[in-house]
C-alpha cells in the first residue's frame, strides 16, 4: 500500500514545515521552517525519528486527513480538538492512524500553531534543500483540499500510544531578550519603559513576525529614518516608524533598516510564536552569558525528550469500536497505539 | 534598567576600522564601517568569502549586508571567544578594504517604467531630492549602480550609490504594498523588490524582472558586484517584455 496522506480539508494556514533552509541568508532567503521548533522536536521524539522529518504546521486550525496505509501520527504544539473517526485523541501524544480512517483536527484550544507529524515524515521533493513552505517568498504555499502527500518509510511502525508532558507555552509570558546590534540606538529610559510595559500579542501576525499591542506611547530610537540596512535575525524586536514593536519570526526579512531594541532568545521564541491574539507578553533583558546558559539547558531538554515519554493512560470505555481497530490494524489492543484519551 | 552587555568591540567604531559585535545569542557581525562606502562594501564581500573558505567548526551560515559580514553558529557547540579570536586573526591577515570586487560580475540593463501608476512616489521622491520629475527620471535612468548586497527578500538587491541629491530618508509611514519588480529609492540607494511587501522606500518605477526563481538552475538572478542600468521604457514596451518571460526584457553582458 502506498504511504500517502490525503488532505480532504485544510485550514488557511496549513503548510509543510521542517527545520527550514539554512544557507540562503546571503541570497536574501530566511531560514523559515517550523515556527515552533520545540514542537517539531517533540513530534520527532514521540515517533522516535529524526527531527529533520517534515510535518504539517497548522496555524489556528487543522483540517481533515485520510491515510492510505497504516500510519503513525503525533500531535504537538498548540492543542487542538482532534479525532479519528469520531474518537477524541490526546494531544502531545502518538497514535495509530489506520488506512481509511479519517483524522479530523479542529481549532486551537490554546496557542496558535499545532503540528501533525507522521511516522517517516512528509516526503516529496525538496526545493533549495528543504520541504518547508516559505510563505512570505512564495516558495511553496499553504496546503489545499485534495492534496495528497507522500509519506516516508517509518523507522518504527506500530510504536504508538506514547505521550509527552509537554511544556505549556500557549498563553504568553515573560520573554528573555539580549541586547543586540542596535540596542544602543535606544535611550536607557526607552529600554526601561519597554521592559516595564505589558504588551499583548496583536491579532495580526504571521510567520514573518508578530506586532505587539500596548496602551502607552510608541517607542522611539535615536536612529532616525536613514540608518543603514543591517542583518536581521528571527527574534529581533523591530521598532517600526510608528513606534510599534514587532517580534520577527522564522520567515522574517534578512536585512532591514528599522532599529531593533533587542533580540529574543531562540529558546524563548516558541512562547512568542504560540501566544494567541490578546495574550500578555513582557520582555526582560538578560546578559549574553545568561542567554547562553538558557540555550544550553534548552538543548539538554530537547535532547532528552525521548526519555520523558510515558505510555498513554487509556480508559477502555472511551475507546470506540475496539474490535474494528483490531481488525483493521491486525494487532491487538494491548501493544499497539489505538487512539486513547489521556 | 540599562541592559548589561557582554559585547566587546575589538576595535573602536571608527570610520574605517572593522568591529566585531554579537548579533542576538548565536551570531557575530564584522562591520567595516558605520556608513556605506565602496571599500567597506568590497571588504565585507571578500571577508565573507574568506569566512566560508575557513570552514570553522560550528558555523551554520554566513552572509553579507552592505558593509558587514555576518555569521551564525551553534552556541552550544562553538563559543563566542573562540570565534571572535578567529575573526580577529582573519581580519589582521590582510587589508580587506583593498580587496577586489567579486569575479564574474555582469552589467545588466533592466527596462523600467518611471512615474505614474508604475512609480506613484516618483514626484514626491524627486521633490525630496530637489529635482523636477523629468530630471529625476533622467538621473535615475542614467545612473549605473552596483549590487552592494542581496537581502531583505530572496534575490533582492540593494544598489548604489546614487548622487548626493538622492540622500533622502525613508518614509515615516509605510507604503502598504509595492508590487514585485518595484524600483524604490532612499539614502542614495535603490532597492528592486523581489516580493510584494510593505516598505518605507519610495516606489519610483516598475520593472518586470523576476529576481527569485526557486525551480530554475539559477534561483537568484542578481549577485553582489553586478552593475545595473535601469533604462526608461514606456508602459506598452514593459507590458510586451513582461509577456515575453521572467526576464522582463532585462539583458546582461559579462564585465571584463
Amino acid at each position: 500500500m502506498t504511504r500517502r496522506l490525503t488532505v480532504h480539508r485544510a485550514g488557511p494556514g496549513v503548510s509543510i514545515q521542517d527545520r527550514g533552509r539554512p544557507g540562503y541568508l546571503g541570497f536574501g532567503l530566511s531560514r523559515g521552517g517550523a515556527a515552533d521548533l520545540l514542537a517539531l522536536a517533540e513530534g520527532a521524539a514521540l515517533l522516535g525519528q529524526d527531527s529533520d522529518c517534515a510535518a504539517l504546521e497548522m496555524a489556528g486550525t487543522g483540517g481533515e486527513f485520510e491515510a492510505h496505509a497504516d500510519l503513525r501520527i503525533a500531535l504537538t504544539g498548540a492543542p487542538m480538538r482532534a479525532t479519528i473517526d469520531g474518537t477524541r485523541l490526546a494531544w502531545n501524544a502518538s497514535h495509530a492512524l489506520p488506512a481509511g480512517a479519517r483524522l479530523s483536527i479542529g481549532g486551537a484550544e490554546a496557542g496558535t500553531y499545532g503540528y501533525l507529524h507522521v511516522g517517516g515524515g512528509v516526503a516529496g521533493p525538496e526545493r533549495l534543500g528543504s520541504r518547508s513552505a516559505h510563505l512570505a517568498s512564495g516558495l511553496g504555499g499553504p496546503l489545499a483540499a485534495g492534496a495528497t502527500l507522500a509519506i516516508g518509510p517509518d523507522p518504527h511502525p506500530g510504536e504508538t500510544g506514547q505521550c509527552l508532558p509537554g511544556i505549556p507555552r500557549f498563553d504568553g509570558g515573560t520573554i528573555r531578550v539580549v541586547p543586540s546590534l542596535q540596542t544602543g540606538f535606544f535611550a536607557d529610559s526607552e529600554i526601561a519603559r519597554f521592559e516595564s510595559t505589558g504588551f499583548r500579542r496583536d491579532a495580526r501576525g504571521s510567520r514573518m513576525g508578530v506586532p505587539l499591542a500596548f496602551d502607552t506611547d510608541g517607542f522611539h530610537s535615536d536612529a532616525g529614518l536613514s540608518v543603514l540596512s543591517e542583518i536581521v535575525i528571527p527574534g529581533d524586536i523591530q521598532i517600526t516608524g510608528d513606534g510599534t514593536p514587532f517580534v520577527l519570526l522564522c520567515e522574517c526579512q534578512t536585512t532591514g533598516g528599522y532599529p531593533r531594541i533587542g533580540s529574543v532568545l531562540p529558546c524563548d521564541l516558541p512562547w512568542v510564536v504560540q501566544a494567541p491574539p490578546g495574550a500578555g507578553l513582557r520582555f526582560r533583558f538578560v546578559t549574553l552569558h545568561a542567554a547562553l546558559a538558557a540555550e544550553r539547558s534548552a538543548q539538554v531538554h530537547r535532547d532528552g525528550l525521548r526519555g520523558t515519554l510515558r505510555p498513554l493512560v487509556r480508559d477502555p470505555a472511551e475507546i470506540r469500536d475496539l474490535l474494528a481497530y483490531q481488525l483493521v490494524g491486525g494487532v491487538t489492543a494491548g501493544d499497539d497505539g489505538d487512539p486513547g484519551v489521556a | 534598567m540599562t541592559p548589561e552587555t557582554d559585547d566587546i568591540s575589538t576595535a573602536a567604531a571608527g570610520a574605517d576600522r572593522p568591529t566585531i559585535r554579537t548579533v542576538g545569542v548565536d551570531g557575530l557581525l564584522v562591520s567595516f564601517g558605520a556608513r556605506l562606502s565602496e571599500p567597506a562594501n568590497r571588504a565585507a564581500l571578500a571577508f565573507r568569502d574568506a569566512v566560508e573558505a575557513a570552514g570553522w567548526d560550528g558555523v551554520a551560515e554566513s552572509s553579507t549586508s552592505l558593509v558587514s559580514t555576518y555569521l551564525r553558529f551553534d552556541p552550544v557547540h562553538a563559543d563566542h571567544e573562540t570565534l571572535r579570536a578567529a575573526l580577529a586573526d582573519l581580519l589582521a591577515a590582510r587589508d580587506w578594504y583593498a580587496a577586489p570586487l567579486p569575479e564574474g560580475r555582469r552589467f545588466w540593463r533592466i527596462p523600467t517604467v518611471y512615474g505614474g501608476d508604475h512609480g506613484p512616489l516618483l514626484d514626491e521622491a524627486a521633490a525630496a531630492a530637489g529635482l523636477a520629475p523629468e530630471a529625476a527620471i533622467e538621473s535615475l535612468s542614467t545612473s549605473r549602480v552596483r549590487v552592494q548586497t542581496i537581502g531583505f527578500a530572496p534575490g533582492q538587491p540593494y544598489l548604489g550609490e546614487l548622487d548626493q541629491a538622492w540622500d533622502i530618508p525613508r518614509q515615516k509611514s509605510l507604503t502598504a504594498r509595492v508590487p514585485e519588480g518595484a524600483l524604490t529609492v532612499a539614502i542614495r540607494q535603490m532597492v528592486l523588490f523581489s516580493v510584494s511587501t510593505p516598505t518605507g522606500w519610495r516606489h519610483v518605477g516598475q520593472t518586470a524582472l523576476r529576481l527569485f526563481r526557486p525551480d530554475a538552475d539559477t534561483p537568484f538572478v542578481l549577485r553582489p558586484g553586478d552593475e545595473v542600468l535601469f533604462d526608461a521604457v514606456t508602459p506598452e514596451e514593459l507590458d510586451n517584455m513582461r509577456q515575453a518571460g521572467p526576464d522582463g526584457g532585462a539583458t546582461f553582458e559579462t564585465i571584463r
